[in-house]
């Protein structure tokens, strides 16, 4: 009973985590599809959204809501920027310099909020309270269910959005034939930025809802964004179901492993799925050879 | 009018004489801190330190009416950097005594140098290998970790809780601590049941808690710095985990109490006494070190001096002993530091020996408790 109790409590810190894991697996998916790019500053647009609503709270003295909408939108400001700044100007570099760029957008991002705020790290009061909630002999706290309908509003979201949308549907368009796309009328440029858009807010919501729980400072994004990576991997990198599920699963594995083999493995657990999944699921978990991304 | 301006040239030229003999040369005493680098967090007050105190000396007259002269350098938390830093101030600076390095590996690095050169070095960081073995040069005004750990189990030994669980961070400082853990627990009659560990930047420790739950054990120790530890005492509340739960000297600021929030009432932890130096009974032998020190810190930088910037304080005190009692040359100044004996600093009360260079005993630390987002003695 005792054991039973326990795998509860694994399970469901685990979903927990994995939730956290399928947010940030999505962001990186929506801008892989439109520009067949991996970005690595992905997780510093999660740190963003933690460490800026902080800093509305604390410092600009603005409610909760009203901070956390400020970090939000200032994120995506930021996402659009580095698109303008440092993507768009390439024209034809191949994606190898971009993801290398995108990795010195991550380092420049990580060092500029050190200099400004510090390396100290720093909490946010949760959002309704830290009393437990006790659920067939585990608990959580009411934080892990705002990450858990954070997430299912924000698939449901983009679900609505590339499926039932102009705009989704022509980014859907420029993720299959980016030319052909082009030849109908689709400005795929826009596309390309509205993907860094929706992305930048998607991270930095997801930094924003984690910070109670988990704390922040500036380098929490390193961690995250690879265990979002990894999420997105197992996924196939689309940004569906497979995603979530994929986040989801790694959390559960991580958290089994920590409780039953052994809490040195918990990361290794999860890369050694990763590369598992690489060698012999490349397209994913749960897709069917070459199908259709986004 | 010619007698006088030779008279005057005469006074002048007696006078600028006078004064050289007066004013002897500065004894100068090198300085390695990491300002910067990721040990920025112990560099920094104890470059602020360092300068304070030499300052003050120089204020009230120096020592034996000569002035200090410190020399700083910043090592960025590099060994490489440290090494050549030591060899400058060795060689181009000829100071008499160097105090710092801030970390660990800094300090193991350049103990070859001075060795060599024989010049006395104070180190401010807390490797217990730094003077075990003993290095006829080498001292050190960091607490050992293994003295913390002989803290709480003294505690849980006083409390006859004899079954603990250990929860670790896998990196330099949480793997020093298991080691002691793990080393010293037959000593106190205490029984291992399980020994966990986290990564530095993990978010989640609910599994091994849960486990920990699960198990027989009467208290859990948790070895880590922030943030690891605040996310473990959130998840301890979290899952109602009854058992009394200590933490380790690397969480000992109020940064932890307000990382944890209302978990981190009940909390046990062995400090340095700089933290509740205002709770000490007057009988304390450290309190007048104690309570000068954090004055001090408050008038020059505004904000509340530490343990870290305490390791500085006490380098250069024990040295201005040294320089008292035995001159301004290297080997008299070594000779001197191991002699010191009761002297009462900011990390406790160092007494060195030809067999002992770090001084300190388990009474370095003391055991608080977080009661209503404040420290309390345990007694």
């Amino acid at each position: 009973m005792e054991l039973l109790n326990q795998v509860t409590q694994f399970v469901i810190s685990g979903l927990a985590t994995g939730a956290i894991y399928a947010l940030i697996g999505l962001s990186f998916a929506i801008i892989f599809n439109s520009t067949g790019i991996i970005n690595f500053a992905q997780g510093e647009f999660v740190m963003l959204g933690g460490v800026l609503t902080i800093f509305s709270l604390n410092v600009l003295q603005l409610p909760l809501p009203a901070a956390i909408v400020t970090a939000v939108v200032v994120t995506t400001i930021i996402g659009i920027a580095f698109e303008r700044l440092a993507i768009r100007p390439l024209k034809n570099a191949t994606p190898l310099a971009l993801i290398i760029i995108t990795i010195g957008a991550s380092i420049l991002i990580r060092g500029m909020v050190m200099l400004l705020w510090g390396k100290d790290t720093q909490a946010l009061p949760a959002f309704s309270g830290t009393d437990p909630i006790s659920v067939a002999g585990a608990t959580l706290l009411p934080q892990h269910l705002w990450i858990f309908g954070v997430t299912v509003l924000v698939i449901v979201g983009c679900r609505l959005f590339f499926h039932h949308t102009i705009s989704g549907k022509a980014m859907r368009a420029c993720s299959f034939n980016p030319r052909a796309a082009n030849l109908v009328g689709i400005s795929v440029g826009r596309m390309v930025l509205f993907s860094f858009v929706i992305s930048a807010a998607v991270g930095s919501l997801a930094g924003v809802i984690i910070a109670p729980l988990t704390m922040t400072a500036y380098d929490v994004g390193v961690m995250l964004g690879l265990k979002g990576f990894c999420a997105a991997i197992m996924g196939g990198m689309g940004s569906g179901l497979g995603t979530v599920l994929g986040g989801l699963i790694l959390g559960t594995l991580e958290s089994l492993g920590a409780g039953l083999i052994s809490s040195g493995y918990k990361d290794a657990i999860a890369f050694f799925i990763l590369l598992l999944i690489l060698f012999i699921r490349p397209q994913g978990l749960f897709k069917k050879g070459e199908t259709e991304r986004v | 009018m010619k007698k006088l301006v030779s008279t005057a040239f005469a006074s002048f030229a007696l006078f600028c004489l006078s004064t050289a003999a007066l004013a002897a040369p500065p004894i100068k005493i090198g300085a390695l801190f990491a300002v910067t680098g990721p040990a920025s967090f112990l560099g920094e007050p104890e470059r602020n330190t360092a300068q304070m105190v030499v300052d003050e000396i120089n204020k009230t007259g120096g020592i034996k009416g000569r002035k200090l002269e410190l020399i700083t350098y910043d090592t960025g938390g590099d060994a490489t950097k440290a090494v050549q830093l030591a060899n400058k101030l060795v060689k181009n600076d000829q100071v008499v005594a160097i105090i710092g390095p801030s970390t660990t590996g800094d300090s193991m690095a350049i103990i070859p140098v001075v060795e060599k050169a024989q010049i006395p070095l104070i180190s401010c960081a807390a490797g217990s290998k730094i003077t075990e073995p003993v290095k006829k040069w080498v001292f050190k005004t960091a607490q050992n970790d293994g003295l913390a750990v002989a803290r709480i189990y003294e505690q849980l030994k006083k409390e006859k809780k004899t079954k603990v669980a250990l929860l670790t961070v896998s990196d330099g400082f949480g793997s020093s601590g298991r080691e002691q853990l793990k080393a010293q627990a037959a000593n106190f009659g205490i029984q291992i049941l399980s020994d966990d560990t986290y990564g530095p930047k993990d978010t989640d420790m609910t599994a091994q808690l849960a486990k920990i739950r699960g198990s027989q054990a009467q208290a859990v120790i948790c070895w880590g710095t922030n943030p690891g530890p605040a996310v473990i005492a959130r998840n301890a509340k979290q899952l109602g985990l009854t058992i009394p739960l200590y933490m380790s000297h690397g969480v000992s600021s109020k940064k932890f109490i307000e990382l944890a929030g209302d978990a981190a009432e009940g909390i046990r932890l062995p400090s340095g006494k700089v933290l509740v130096a205002d709770l000490l009974p007057k009988s304390e032998k450290q309190r007048a070190s104690l309570l000068a020190f954090i004055k001090d810190y408050q008038n020059h930088f505004k904000a509340e001096g530490d343990h870290f910037g305490g390791h500085a304080w006490d380098a250069v005190m024990l040295l201005k002993g040294a320089i008292e009692r035995g001159g301004d040359t290297p080997a008299g100044i070594r000779n001197a530091l191991e002699s010191t004996r009761n002297f009462a600093g900011i990390g406790g009360v160092f007494s060195y020996s030809a067999k002992d260079h770090a001084g300190l005993s388990k009474d370095a630390f003391t055991l608080v408790e977080v009661r209503k987002k404040d420290w309390v003695l345990v007694k």
